[in-house]
């Protein structure tokens, strides 16, 4: 185990996996030299070249697009899309191409690509810089969709991510990028598909992800004071999404809360509750309860950010009217 | 040249009020009072002040996430604009667009932006506005050359040309998309080279020169309003700070940034003011004193204003 951030755990899982295969690639707006906005990439130009390595023109769409034909050609491609809000201009590649290229084909493509991005509100980044869109991801079936939460998944996840014959988007929260923790060292891989949960606990289940579990974590803590004892589950993966865990977990607790940054309207929360209705609902003896952000575009004010963010003091009233 | 000394004098007065604003918005940044993000349009005034001084409130202008120097042209008002970079409720979008999303719709502000490319369909689209209201306003495109590779710009100017739209795109070739050198982002030197593929007139000019700006879409605005159809002006200019404030620059090369920071825009235009008699080193000091003052109140403006309501949140997301 070593002392890392989130962005040098990200950076580590990248750096092994290019080291083995020659046909791993990174394409993106200022990954080189510059290092990526938020110094993601800082180092990789010096090592692996720019044939590795390759800043692209602001061009989403066929950043997106060339790394779905270069992996059905037998590339790796790692792919950055600076922020997720970008989305939109390469929404068609991933939506209609990266997803349903193999389906459409009878099986007969593969698409081993990351679509690297970040998101997350909370600095002053306002509406069109700031927002979470997993959801419109999870809503694609052929796309996996990976938002860790500490420097060790953000690690093990890439390598995960990397690895897979699938398109994964890969999101990672600005937030945390600074982030430190014990990561392993060496190849280190996080399976996709595998919650983890991040706190034990015997009263309340609280599920969160990305930088809302570190909400979750300090609500627990909290909590805790006053005698609830939660339990705080990370899926790490929302597509495909580990209900099996969250069930366990209710089996314990019985009770539910769903914490997302995205906004609350079509927000994964409401498929978890409604996936624990319909396969858990004699488990609960409470009705399941979501913290999320309002329905609005992320604000510019500092003042009203921070009232538009899921905090710990939501969660931990949230939890409360449970009792 | 027949430009009036009263035109003379505004573009200078235009320059040096964006200059000082943006002077001001990175000291108010370095000291922490205005969040987010921030990129700074020092070294390239002379473009948006050169091109709005054709234009009337009636005319609509896209800006980009560089836009301080766009709306000061088009007539921004100091005050609401100091207000919203600091997210206050006084702001021109009451604190929530903040300095990537200010705009005034009544000047035809159709608003800075954060996604790089996404002014183009929108001013080609405030172009068929006054085209189908049959009114003779214009609609101005500022984009940057790293924009100038986005799709939008393709599909923009091919449809502005057929539909022979009344609109001005204006290329600030300041030769960076964020890190990225011109060089290596396109194949060409010239973006208005592109003008051809539409079938549109183009043209390259010195973008630190407020009056070639200002001679140059004048003709490409005329062409506009008598319903000839739009044209693509490529400005070389370059930006003496940051792609945003906190970047250093590395990428940059040190001797062609000295190169360029002495042609700057507004230094050239006094040199030329003094030597054709059309001001006074007093009137000159004048000016500037004038410029400070008007920053200055807008900064006690904003900093004397509100933070927006709790209730704004969940405001303006519908119409009606
Ligand atoms: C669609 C999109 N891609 C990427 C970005 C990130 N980004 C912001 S500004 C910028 C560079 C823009 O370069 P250019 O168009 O030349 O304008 P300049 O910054 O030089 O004025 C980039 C890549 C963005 N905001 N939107
Ligand atoms: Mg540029």
């Amino acid at each position: 185990m070593t002392q890392m951030s989130y962005v040098e755990g990200l950076r580590d899982g990248i750096r092994i996996e290019m080291k083995k295969d020659s046909n791993i690639y990174m394409a993106g707006e200022d990954v080189g030299i510059f290092g990526g906005c938020f110094g993601q990439t800082a180092g990789l130009f010096q090592e692996f070249g720019g044939e590795r390595i390759i800043d692209t023109p602001i061009s989403e769409t066929v950043i997106v697009g060339h790394a779905v034909g270069a992996a059905a050609a037998g590339l790796r491609p790692i792919v950055e899309i600076m922020f997720i809000d970008f989305i939109g201009v390469c929404m068609d590649e991933i939506l209609n191409q990266a997803a349903k290229m193999r389906y459409m084909f009878g099986g007969k493509a593969k698409l081993p690509m990351v679509i690297r991005t970040t998101c997350g509100a909370g600095v002053g980044a306002a509406a069109q810089h700031s927002q979470s869109l997993e959801a419109f991801l999870t809503h694609i079936p052929g796309i996996k969709v990976v938002m860790p939460a500490t420097p060790a998944d953000a690690k093990g996840l890439m390598a995960a991510a990397i690895r897979d014959d699938n398109p994964v988007v890969y999101i990672e929260h600005k937030g945390l990028l600074g982030f430190k923790g014990e990561v392993p060292e060496g190849e280190y891989v996080v399976p996709l598909g595998k919650a983890d949960i991040k706190r034990e606990g015997t009263d309340v289940t609280i599920v969160a992800w990305s930088a809302m579990v570190h909400q979750a974590l300090a609500a627990a803590e909290a909590l805790a004071q006053e005698g609830i004892s939660a339990e705080v589950i990370d899926p790490r993966t929302l597509a495909p999404f580990d209900k099996d865990s969250v069930l366990q977990s209710l089996e314990k607790t019985g009770k539910l809360v769903i914490v997302h940054e995205a906004v609350k309207t079509g927000g994964l929360g409401g498929e978890i509750a409604a996936l624990v209705a319909d396969e858990g609902f004699d488990l609960l003896d409470a009705p399941i309860k979501r913290v999320t952000a309002p329905d609005c575009p992320v604000p510019f004010s500092s003042y009203l950010e921070a009232h538009y963010l899921p905090s710990q003091d939501k969660i931990v009233k949230a939890v409360k009217e449970m009792f | 040249m027949e430009i009036t000394k009263e035109k003379l004098l505004s573009f200078y007065e235009t320059m040096l009020t964006i200059r000082y604003f943006e002077e001001k918005a990175v000291e108010l940044f370095a000291a922490g009072q205005i969040p987010g993000f921030v990129h700074l349009y020092i070294g390239e005034e002379a473009v948006a002040t050169g091109a709005c001084a054709n234009l009337t409130d009636k005319d609509y202008i896209t800006s980009t996430h560089r836009g301080h120097g766009h709306l000061i042209a088009k007539g921004g008002k100091l005050d609401l604009m100091m207000a919203e970079l600091f997210g206050k409720a006084s702001g021109y979008c009451k604190g929530k667009g903040g300095s990537m999303h200010i705009a005034d719709v009544n000047l035809g502000i159709l608003g800075a932006n954060g996604i790089v490319g996404a002014g183009q369909p929108i001013a080609t689209g405030a172009a068929f506005a006054c085209k189908y209201k049959k009114t003779d306003a214009v609609s101005v495109c500022f984009f940057g050359d790293g924009a100038s590779n986005r799709g939008t710009f393709h599909e923009s100017l091919n449809m502005a040309s057929i539909f022979k739209l009344p609109a001005v795109y204006i290329c600030e070739n300041n030769m960076y998309g964020i890190s990225n050198n011109q060089k290596n982002h396109m194949n060409i030197n010239d973006i208005s080279d592109r003008a051809a593929a539409y079938g549109m007139p183009g043209m390259t000019i010195d973008g630190n020169d407020v009056i070639a700006v200002y001679e140059a879409v004048k003709e490409a605005v005329k062409r506009a309003r008598k319903g000839d159809g739009p044209s693509l002006i490529e400005c070389k200019t370059w930006r003496h700070r940051g792609h945003f404030e906190g970047d250093p620059g590395v990428y940059k090369d040190p001797k062609e940034q000295e190169t360029w920071v002495k042609k700057d825009p507004i230094i050239k235009l006094e040199e030329k003011l003094l030597e054709h008699k059309v001001v006074t080193k007093e009137e000159i000091a004048h000016l500037q004193e004038e410029a400070h003052g008007k920053i200055e109140a807008a900064v006690e403006f904003a900093k004397n204003s509100k933070d927006p309501s709790l209730d704004e949140l969940l405001t303006d997301v519908y119409a009606g």
